[in-house]
């Protein structure tokens, strides 16, 4: 039995010799040319002249392209057709690319794209949620609002009140490998694209698009990459079709990769929030109403920012039962990188809203927030929701989006499906989010319990605060945060994969499947399941890069559901494969094909036993085909965005973090001292994977929330543009005391061997950092801290004098 | 230039190479080694990190702001050349695997080369020897664990290496004498310590250097001398020695060379290039203006001493006559009050928001001497002057510094940028006087030390 074992990163032992293949690191035909783009300097504006003569004249320049000179429009939008890939005389933000230099190496196209003379005529750029809240620059008409209840009147009736504003700031993925694509032109047009992508689909789309040409004469292989956390759902679009349009141009392999301070300036990040709110409860701090009103700063272009604000809509209750709600979302337009997936999507930035209140709560009414939280928890299971919403207001009326032929059908940023049916109602008495999605499995309340006992958390919070009353410089702060995210696209249609296995003659597997790697372990994990179905070691099946010349029409790999989808579309083709195997055995014995039994590279039948490769032999030999296709869609969605009803996700994951920090109130310096966590896998395909997944998680989580910060500037220039200026944590940065643990369960889902899905979950519990901080400043003085993020040591200084004032 | 060093145990001669080709792009794209990875090219993320063996031992450092001809006359080991002669993994590569320290795998040669740098060295400090390194998939917690699993390993006999012999270049000179020669016939020309600055001219301001000369041959400016009541460091003296020599006299100096760049940076920056550059943000000079050090410069067979202080003329200007270059820096012994506080976003290889270092003398129970500077407050790092004489004649108490905290804005007027606003940098300026009247007082300070 493969899975479950805790078996290494497949690529782990290329990964340490150094042999491990990034696209960079492909060998390339000696005529390879190689790309840059040259960057606008203004925000906003018009470009009035552009002299690229001395670009052009620089050693090593093959041609330099302009807007103009593309003989179709390119575009590299994964949504509305608003990038174009050459900005053309219009500017939209500090950074955007202008020109493309073509080359015969990387240094000499970066040296060349900083020769160009270009004049502006710069107008007023929308660069903060304020302006673009001035200006009423926009994303879809208006904001989107869900409601569950009257909140209005809820909060407005409640014993107490708490109201405020908290600024959320974005995130640079900083993926250790930058962007990076490579195309080969092949006969007749035809072209192989090798791109740093976790979407390879979108990738041969845009390039097919671009070219002009059918997708099947476009082919894209991605065997890893050097990390993603989102930032490479849609903006490795511009470099392949950079690539391929020269190459197309030229008739030479083309490569590019984004310096680091290039792939900072031009691609998106995470969305930066401000949220409002305003909450009604009793007492005992049980929530009668809440109100939350979004800001969201999308950038420049659409992207992926509607599903990334609505994901951050579906976690604005994060584990608790809010029985009236009210959110409110604005989707802005500014002239900025436009900001993309990264990690969570959106529901990160949502859940801090409402951990910010629960905190608030507790300040209020002098409470342990944990105690406050735990009050608010959806109730175990399924729970009976006595408190039944009242049906939501008249929704509006969804914008007709333009059905044109070139959308993007595996995007996140495509239309809903047309057929969207109203959303069922949910069943009476069970309790459900503010979308009106039951919420079943509730399990946090074991969890939590769990962890507090592991973790110490009372004695713990008790010694804080005696250590504080010690310390007049020093404060130490404790918390406790849970996570409730939601498993599934919430676009439904890409809910769907398919896998492609073939068994040799030999006994050996070849395994492909639509998803990639970027190191979470997905194909470890997948080749697992395929060993196990083959009752054989996981040695035996090949893994191989991602190709949608094997695999078509596949969906990102994202919204953590690579393994869910993938494992079973490849669990299917194996099953596939081995029951025409155990048949040609049954036959050979005259027996039925369920009495055969694969189990540690042998295929027992009767009382005989074969090698795999000589079931292998046979089956060929026999002529039964060895090859087969594998398809899985994922059950029981369905969703109205418009609306805000529906069932998203199949499934949720849980997760809890008990973190404990110290803050100097001189400075502000503030530190992790140590970080207990349980989370919940379900049944784990790869307990090792499933915990760096989580450790990793954790730390981003926290980085996004403390020293990672993103600046720009008056003009629009993004100020942290290199890791000398944008702080990542490292290594010291971790916690020093670090326990994580799995919480031993089986998704009450029928998920690929009952696991459930890791990849975003665990970056929210970072969130229980920012928490800690909170209550270490708590330690101050009497004022709630409202603590913006990140909570850099100057905002916790800030934060400081303000409860002291 | 005609350079000589060892690659992977192998002699490389190489003819004519542009003294600005780094290491990084010559492995790459001419050796077709692809193990080591660019994730900057700007020496803050370690991907590139190599391991480089000379006179002081085997040491990592970043191959993307390492110019070719600095490894003159040295040994440079990739990822490809830390396996053993039959294939053999090395143990940190072994750990690595077993303890599932790899996820994308990107940043991962780069780790495994410092860990072997590390091990090789005994340096038990695995944070610290790992803080040039950043990976965003793992959270650092299992490469710590397979650090420490191999801390007690032998060191591979494979990685030893003998040094080439090399001879004399007019651009690689052997004597601080030659050196003067050399920038004498080109006062424009550009001195290349370590490169950790003018390694980013190159990579990411895309200059043309022109002329220029590497200091790393010059053995006689790696000198470091100790009197009964001054140490003498010469210029060429690298960060790391220079932490190594001060953990004993200055703890608290040593502890902010701790946090001053990364072990890769540190390993490879000299004293001498972090006053030279003129940097406000540099993170030694103001630790040695509160010491009251000296600087010596030289010029052809002209030298001239001066305090440190007024080297620093405005923002990019320094007291420094073409052809003149920094020789080596003086350090009073004896001065048990110095501390040293570095405010950055993060702790560890993070340019400063604010450096403050303080130095004061008591008579009787009242502030008798005082020289206090900072980094990051003016375009020079800079003596707080109205600072310090306000606290003449002051006791060492909350009270007694509180006429001071006034005279802060006469001192400082410090600008607003990523790092930090100009309000903070004032309010953390006075706050860290604060903190060293408490810090003297034994009282717990430093977040750094709270343990769990």
């Amino acid at each position: 039995m493969s899975v479950a074992k805790p078996l290494p990163h497949d690529a782990a032992a290329l990964h340490v010799a150094g042999t491990a293949r990034y696209v960079d690191d492909l060998p390339v035909p000696a005529d390879c040319l190689h790309l840059a783009f040259g960057l606008a300097e203004i925000a906003a504006g018009r470009i009035t002249a552009i002299d690229l003569a001395p670009v052009r004249a620089a050693p090593g320049v093959v041609a330099v392209l302009e807007a103009d000179d593309l003989k179709r429009p390119a575009d590299c939008s994964p949504s509305a057709h608003d990038e174009p890939l050459l900005a053309g005389h219009t500017v939209q933000y500090l950074g955007q690319p202008v020109f493309l230099v073509i080359a015969t190496s990387h240094l000499a196209a970066r040296k060349a794209a900083r020769l160009a003379k270009i004049d502006y005529q710069a107008r007023d750029a929308i660069l903060t949620i304020d302006d673009a809240l001035d200006k009423d620059s926009r994303f879809e008409n208006g904001p989107i609002i869900w409601e569950k209840g009257d909140a209005g009147e809820a909060v407005d009736s409640a014993p107490h009140v708490v109201e405020g504003r908290m600024e959320i700031g974005g995130q640079e993925h900083f993926y250790l490998e930058g962007q990076a694509a490579l195309a080969l032109p092949q006969e007749g047009g035809d072209m192989l694209v090798h791109s740093s992508t976790q979407h390879p689909t979108e990738i041969q789309h845009k390039v097919a698009h671009a070219l002009g040409v059918p997708m099947h004469a476009v082919r894209v292989e991605t065997r890893r990459m050097g990390g993603g956390f989102g930032g490479k759902e849609s903006q490795g679009n511009a470099l392949a079709i950079a690539c391929a349009l020269a190459a197309e141009l030229t008739g030479r392999p083309a490569k590019m990769r984004y310096d680091r301070d290039d792939d900072m300036m031009i691609t998106g990040k995470r969305h930066d929030f401000r949220i409002e709110y305003r909450a009604g409860f009793d007492d005992d701090g049980r929530l009668g109403g809440v109100e939350f009103v979004h800001y969201v700063r999308c950038g420049w272009a659409q992207d992926l920012s509607l599903p990334v604000a609505d994901r951050a809509m579906l976690h604005a209750d994060n584990a608790y039962l809010l029985p009236n709600a009210r959110i409110e979302s604005h989707r802005l337009k500014t002239n900025t990188q436009s900001a993309t997936a990264f990690r969570g999507f959106g529901g990160p930035q949502g859940m801090v809203g409402i951990e910010r209140v629960m905190d608030h709560i507790a300040h209020e009414l002098g409470l342990d927030p944990l105690e406050v939280r735990r009050r608010n928890f959806y109730r175990p299971g399924n729970g009976s929701d006595a408190r039944a919403a009242r049906p939501a207001a008249e929704p509006p009326a969804p914008s007709a989006s333009p059905v044109s032929d070139a959308i993007d059908l595996t995007s996140r940023g495509a239309p809903p499906e047309l057929d969207q049916s109203p959303a069922p109602a949910a069943p009476s008495g069970t309790q459900t989010t503010p979308y009106g999605m039951p919420v079943e499995d509730f399990e946090l309340h074991e969890m939590v319990a769990a962890l507090t006992e592991s973790a110490d958390y009372s004695a713990r919070r008790a010694a804080v605060r005696a250590w504080n009353a010690e310390n007049p410089i020093l404060k130490r702060g404790i918390a406790l945060t849970p996570v409730k995210f939601g498993i599934s696209f919430t676009l439904t249609h890409l809910n769907q994969a398919g896998a492609l296995v073939h068994v040799y003659q030999d006994g050996s597997i070849h395994m492909n499947h639509g998803g990639t790697e970027m190191g979470q372990g997905l194909f470890q994990k997948v080749a697992q399941v395929a060993a196990d179905r083959f009752g054989v070691s996981p040695e035996r099946v090949k893994i191989t890069a991602t190709d949608t010349g094997k695999v078509p029409n596949t969906s990102a790999t994202a919204a953590s559901s690579g393994s869910d989808l993938n494992g079973m579309a490849v669990k299917a083709a194996c099953d596939t494969i081995r029951d025409r195997m155990a048949q040609v055995l049954a036959a050979k014995h005259q027996t039925d094909a369920s009495a055969v039994r694969f189990d540690e590279d042998e295929v027992h039948v009767g009382g005989a036993s074969y090698s795999f490769e000589e079931v292998a032999q046979l089956a060929y030999e026999s002529r039964v085909s060895l090859s087969a296709t594998g398809y899985y869609r994922t059950p029981k969605l369905q969703w109205n965005r418009i609306e805000g009803a529906g069932r998203p996700f199949f499934y949720f994951a849980y997760g809890a973090a008990v973190t404990e920090v110290v803050i100097d109130t001189l400075t502000g310096e503030n530190r992790i001292l140590r970080t207990d966590i349980l989370h919940d896998c379900g049944a784990s395909l790869n307990p090792a994977l499933d915990i760096g997944q989580i450790e990793g998680g954790y730390v981003q989580g926290a980085g996004w929330l403390t020293t990672e910060e993103l600046v720009w500037d008056e003009a629009g220039r993004l100020r942290t543009h290199a890791p000398s200026t944008y702080k990542i944590p490292a290594c010291s940065d971790r916690p020093e005391v670090f326990n994580v643990a799995l919480w031993d369960g089986r998704n009450r889902e029928d998920t690929i061997y009952r696991s459930k899905a890791v990849g975003e979950p665990p970056f929210m519990l970072g969130i229980s950092a920012l928490m800690a901080l909170s209550d270490a400043v708590s330690a101050c003085g009497e004022a709630y801290p409202a603590l913006d993020a990140p909570a850099t040591a100057e905002r916790v200084l800030e934060a400081v004098m303000r409860v002291r004032t | 230039m005609d350079i000589t060093f060892l690659l992977n145990g192998e002699t490389v001669d190489l003819k004519d190479i542009s003294s600005t080709r780094t290491l990084l792009d010559w492995l790459r794209e001419e050796r077709g080694l692809k193990g080591t990875k660019e994730g900057c090219n700007e020496g803050d993320c370690g991907a590139c990190s190599v391991m480089v063996t000379d006179e002081q031992g085997a040491r990592a450092v970043n191959a993307c702001i390492l110019f070719m001809p600095q490894l003159h006359g040295k040994a440079v080991r990739t990822v490809e050349g830390l396996s053993g002669p039959g294939g053999e993994a090395h143990p940190v590569q072994t750990a690595m695997i077993r303890e599932h320290g790899s996820q994308c795998g990107f940043c991962t040669p780069g780790f495994v080369v410092s860990m072997a740098a590390a091990h090789a060295s005994g340096n038990r400090a695995h944070d610290d020897a790992l803080s040039g390194n950043l990976c965003r998939c793992t959270g650092y917690a299992p490469i710590i664990r397979a650090a420490e699993a191999v801390a007690d390993m032998p060191v591979p006999v494979w990685l030893n290496a003998e040094l080439p012999e090399v001879g004399p270049q007019a651009a690689l000179p052997e004597t601080a004498g030659a050196l003067a020669e050399w920038y004498l016939a080109n006062p424009d020309g550009v001195l290349v310590g370590g490169a950790t600055d003018v390694g980013l001219w190159v990579t990411k301001g895309l200059r043309d250097l022109g002329p220029v000369a590497f200091l790393h041959r010059c053995r006689d400016l790696q000198q470091i001398e100790r009197e009964r009541d001054v140490l003498r460091i010469g210029a060429g003296v690298t960060m790391d020695r220079v932490q190594a020599l001060m953990a004993e006299d200055y703890p608290s100096f040593a502890e902010m060379i701790r946090r001053f760049g990364s072990v890769q940076v540190r390993n490879a920056a000299t004293l001498g290039g972090n006053i030279a550059n003129g940097s406000p943000i540099g993170d030694s000079p103001p630790a040695l203006i509160a010491l009251g050090a000296e600087l010596h410069l030289r010029r052809g067979d002209a030298r001239r001493t001066l305090p440190i202080e007024a080297f620093f003329l405005d923002y990019g200007k320094q007291d420094r006559a073409p052809g003149e270059f920094v020789e080596a820096v003086s350090i009073p012994l004896g001065q048990d009050a110095l501390r040293c506080y570095k405010i950055s976003k993060r702790f560890d290889q993070d340019i400063s928001a604010v450096c403050g270092c303080f130095n004061l003398t008591l008579d009787g129970g009242r502030i008798a001497s005082s020289r206090i500077a900072f980094g990051g407050m003016a375009g020079i790092p800079k003596r707080a002057a109205a600072v310090e004489a306000a606290l003449i004649g002051q006791p060492l108490t909350e009270d007694g510094i509180a006429p001071a905290l006034d005279a802060f804005d006469k001192d400082f007027t410090p600008m607003s940028d990523m790092r930090a606003s100009a309000a903070y940098r004032l309010e953390t300026a006075r706050n860290l006087l604060r903190r060293y009247v408490h810090d003297l007082s034994g009282a717990p300070v430093s977040v750094r030390e709270v343990r769990p």
